[in-house]
């Protein structure tokens, strides 16, 4: 332990008492199957502590109410809680001002929002669109029917074995024509993180704009859209502890400004004749109709809740893990794990012998380990590594490296029926 | 409690690691696709018809042991069969597995080794894998070119 960052790593984790942690997430104690909960389908989504649940308790049972339209107390209150949530996200990601945070659904609808609202208004045929080759299927299909409908080009970057972007292949499709970058921040299905910054600073060179889909970031690294300077930052409140439902665009107030709405209905809007209408300013001109407020709230308090521990203790107590588990499923013959970035995260996408991930994830479910078995929404990725799936363990704070023990002895038993 | 052993019985380990009927019929007179997107099991499904009767049936794709075990097993079942009793094996295995029926000692001899495969009742979420091959052929011997899905 002479290395000075092995030093910092191991002080880093020290802060972090994963039985106390464990303790405020009620869902982990339980068995399945007869056998202690070992939860590793982070990736998909992660579990609630008891101070989101209770704060979306408490919402619906103390003070329930429409917002922005109520002169009673209770709507004043609720108001307050959704615009609050706001400002915790604005600080979250570091974005320069509240009106640039837009609740949607999820990164999914969050890229949905830019294809249709920027895409349809600013795209022409002949325009290029650059995605990569381990997107998540949410930021590849809304490019395509972007597509469709303008006559863009969609230009793919590839990645290489170990599952990092070929950015020598990025800045040979960058050129005049591209208008738009759309890229995963940190693969779901690969756990690779990306030089987000350096794509970005790439594009900019280009005058194309950046959207940076952080589905699987946000619990597991500090987000600084200013210093990324990235155009559009999404992420999704399930996936960081919050509620499903419930999810985040942010986008420079100058684009999000000319960009045209993208539902219309009560909320977005200043004035309404039968004639006309005018829009509400940002961020309300992008959030029609009553808006999701128990999810709102709950995103804030699971905020809060990541900010209570610290993201710097959070990431490297998981590298820790994530080398552990490493090194424990390396002992296992046939076992080949499939992204090797030299940059991820606790994610483990692997393929073991001739065992299909769907018997791996049934037996595994039977020792009460919850994984993902398939494609992860990611069917390039597995054409491009020729597999049709894979298992994936995927990790967060509240994992232990005895359920890592766990997870390896029940992958011998899956070898053990199999022969 | 339930045993992993009653769903990965020796028979399906078996036909799973050396499937029999594996491989394209050259001069198949129907073929079908079938292709369950959730799990990505896909499989194509050859019928060579003598008159009214199966006279050679294969199967290739890729898929788990569940599913590729479940087709092995069901070219056995099938071949020298009519289109009408290919039918009614397809309904009496499709209503046993999806738990419709319960089966009694007379169906279960009737089913023979297909039975093997009754464990994925246990497993709801695999029960698509046990089926994808029958609704396969029940969709092939019906002549439609669309891939069948199982979702």
């Amino acid at each position: 332990m002479n290395n000075p960052i092995a030093e910092k790593l191991t002080t880093n984790i020290d802060s972090i008492d994963v039985n106390v942690i464990r303790a405020d997430f009620p869902v982990l104690d339980q068995k399945v199957n007869g056998k202690p909960l070992v939860y590793l389908d982070n990736a998909a989504t992660t579990q609630k502590p008891r101070q989101v649940i209770d704060t979306i308790n408490e919402y619906y049972r103390r003070y329930n109410s429409n917002i922005h339209r109520g002169v009673h107390s209770l709507s004043e209150k609720a108001t307050a809680a959704y615009e609050a949530a706001r400002e915790t996200i604005r600080d979250f990601i570091n974005a320069p001002a509240t009106q640039e945070i837009i609740f949607v659904r999820g990164a999914t609808e969050g890229i949905n929002l830019v294809a249709q609202s920027y895409g349809m208004t600013n795209l022409k045929t002949g325009d290029e669109i650059i995605i990569s080759e381990m997107e998540h299927h949410s930021n590849i299909v809304p490019w395509q029917l972007l597509c469709e409908r303008t006559g863009a080009v969609l230009r793919v970057i590839p990645i290489n074995d170990d599952g990092e972007l070929k950015l020598e292949a990025y800045q040979s499709l960058l050129g005049p024509k591209t208008k738009l970058v759309s890229i995963v921040h940190i693969s779901n299905a690969l756990g690779t993180i990306n030089p987000v910054k350096q794509i970005v600073d790439l594009a900019h060179e280009h005058d194309a704009l950046v959207l940076v889909d952080g589905a699987q970031a946000t619990a597991h690294t500090g987000i600084d859209v200013q210093a990324l300077d990235c155009d559009f930052y999404v992420f999704s409140g399930h996936k960081m502890f919050g509620p499903t439902g419930i999810g985040v665009l942010y986008g420079k107030t100058d684009l999000l400004n000319a960009m045209p709405p993208y539902q219309s209905g009560g909320d977005m809007i200043k004035m309404v004749t039968l004639e006309k209408t005018l829009f509400n300013e940002l961020p309300y001109k992008f959030e029609a109709g009553t808006p999701h407020i128990a999810g709102v709230i709950g995103m804030g308090a699971a905020i809060n809740y990541i900010k209570s521990i610290g993201l710097d203790n959070i990431a490297a107590y998981e590298h820790d893990l994530l080398d552990y588990a490493s090194a424990a499923v390396s002992d296992i013959k046939g076992l080949k794990l499939v992204g090797t970035a030299k940059k991820k995260t606790s994610i483990l996408s692997f393929t073991l012998g001739n065992i299909h991930a769907h018997d791996i994830g049934t037996i595994l479910d039977h020792e009460g380990v919850a994984v993902r078995a398939g494609h992860h929404c990611a069917m390039p990725v597995m054409e491009r590594f020729g597999i049709p799936a894979t298992a994936r363990a995927s990790f967060a704070l509240y994992n232990t490296r005895e359920e890592v023990d766990t997870l390896v002895k029940a992958l011998k038993k899956c070898k053990e029926i199999f022969g | 409690m339930f045993d992993l052993k009653d769903l990965y019985q020796e028979v399906i380990v078996d036909h799973n690691r050396s499937p029999r009927n594996f491989g394209k019929l050259d001069d198949a007179d129907y073929r079908a696709e079938g292709f369950n997107p959730l799990c990505g099991d896909r499989l194509n499904l050859y019928l060579k018809m003598d008159d009214d009767r199966i006279q050679d049936i294969s199967f290739d794709g890729s898929g788990c042991a569940i599913s590729v075990a479940s087709a092995s097993l069901m070219t056995e079942a099938l071949k020298g069969k009519t289109r009408d009793e290919a039918e009614k094996v397809f309904h009496e295995f499709h209503d046993l597995v999806m738990d419709k029926k319960q089966g009694d000692m007379e169906s279960l001899e009737h089913l023979g080794k297909l039975a093997a495969l009754l464990g994925v009742k246990e497993y709801p979420a695999r029960v698509k894998c046990a089926t994808l091959c029958w609704h396969t052929m029940h969709s092939a011997l019906e002549g439609y070119t669309t891939p069948v899905t199982t979702e």
